[in-house]
């Protein structure tokens, strides 16, 4: 099966047919997602800026970033099950938006950054890691983040 | 002078006109709204989840709350300038639109809880802040604060939605 057909079948799958008869559902689970997003935008907005220098700098890096992972996966537990929703609604539409494929891709980069390098830059004593690093890594997570987010708020373009 | 005469004359205006028939600047006004809800409600989260006394327990509440607000308050000051951007664009169709006020309501709700935590609670705030448990009223405020920043997003995000509904 191709990926088109794949697409094709999920989006006409008797649970979505259903969900796409109530106008209210799209913009229901969309409103969840942008929950999600506010929640991880403060989960990894409170790290990325104290590894910049900013806000909580007067404790430890690996303290605000163990106090923020449960919150970090939590944001994640509500996006991707609504995120996986909304492309459901329209997956032969997304199969040829190019932001949709790029949203896709830098998402699962940021997931792994942010679970990798990040993560033990972040749990690193911090004698260990030089500042330099700290803002390197910052500027990236960053980076992908927003790019995550604007190619989400592309798709729903016309 | 009425409130739809006034707006009607604000919709009239060639800045309105320019950004309602633009297609760029008015999609772009709203990215930056909605990005900018990173920042915002994403500080308000953390500064909410602390006062409910489920994050950051070992930072002082005093000291979490006066190095995120000026992060908070710049995120604020971009959502106000790009919402009232927004509103611009179609004065008469936001004042009409049932999302659109309740957004507002909940935003003067949100505005007061603040303002409300700010004049009692969080003036004794050195009394409470390394508390494992922060006071009731802290953690009153937390909560009716991601109440109501959620209600103000989900309302938002259905201002274009009241069309198909009603």
């Amino acid at each position: 099966m191709s990926l088109l057909a794949f697409f094709e079948w999920l989006q006409y799958s008797p649970l979505l047919v259903a969900m796409r008869s109530s106008p209210w559902l799209f913009p229901m689970i969309a409103s969840a997602h942008l929950l999600g997003l506010a929640m991880l935008g403060g989960a990894v907005l409170v790290v990325d800026l104290r590894l910049l220098g900013f806000g909580l700098t007067r404790r430890p890096v690996a303290e605000i970033g163990r106090e923020a992972e449960p919150w970090l996966l939590a944001s994640l537990l509500i996006m991707l099950p609504t995120g996986l929703l909304l492309f459901m609604c329209f997956a032969t539409k997304y199969y040829y938006l190019t932001t949709f494929w790029v949203k896709v891709a830098v998402a699962l980069l940021a997931l792994t950054f942010t679970f990798s390098v990040r993560r033990r830059v972040i749990m690193e004593d911090e004698g260990n890691t030089n500042a330099l690093s700290r803002k390197l890594v910052a500027s990236v997570s960053l980076s992908l983040w927003a790019t995550v987010a604007l190619a989400g708020r592309l798709i729903g373009f016309p | 002078m009425s409130i739809v005469t006034f707006l009607e004359w604000l919709a009239a205006t060639p800045g309105s006109v320019a950004l309602h028939e633009s297609r760029y600047v008015f999609l772009s006004v709203l990215t930056v709204h909605v990005m900018t809800l990173c920042v915002f409600a994403g500080m308000a989260v953390i500064i909410d989840l602390r006062l409910l006394g489920l994050t950051m327990l070992r930072v002082p509440a005093s000291e979490l709350v006066s190095r995120l607000v000026p992060w908070a308050l710049a995120g604020l000051l971009v959502m106000v300038v790009s919402g009232l951007l927004l509103f611009y664009a179609a004065p008469l169709e936001r004042y009409g639109n049932l999302f659109f006020r309740a957004k507002m309501v909940l935003l003067i709700l949100a505005g007061s809880n603040v303002w409300v935590f700010h004049k009692t609670v969080y003036r004794r705030v050195a009394e409470w802040e390394l508390d494992r448990v922060p006071p009731r009223g802290a953690r009153v405020a937390g909560g009716l604060g991601l109440t109501l920043w959620a209600g103000i997003i989900v309302a938002g995000r259905m201002i274009p939605y009241q069309q198909y509904w009603f």
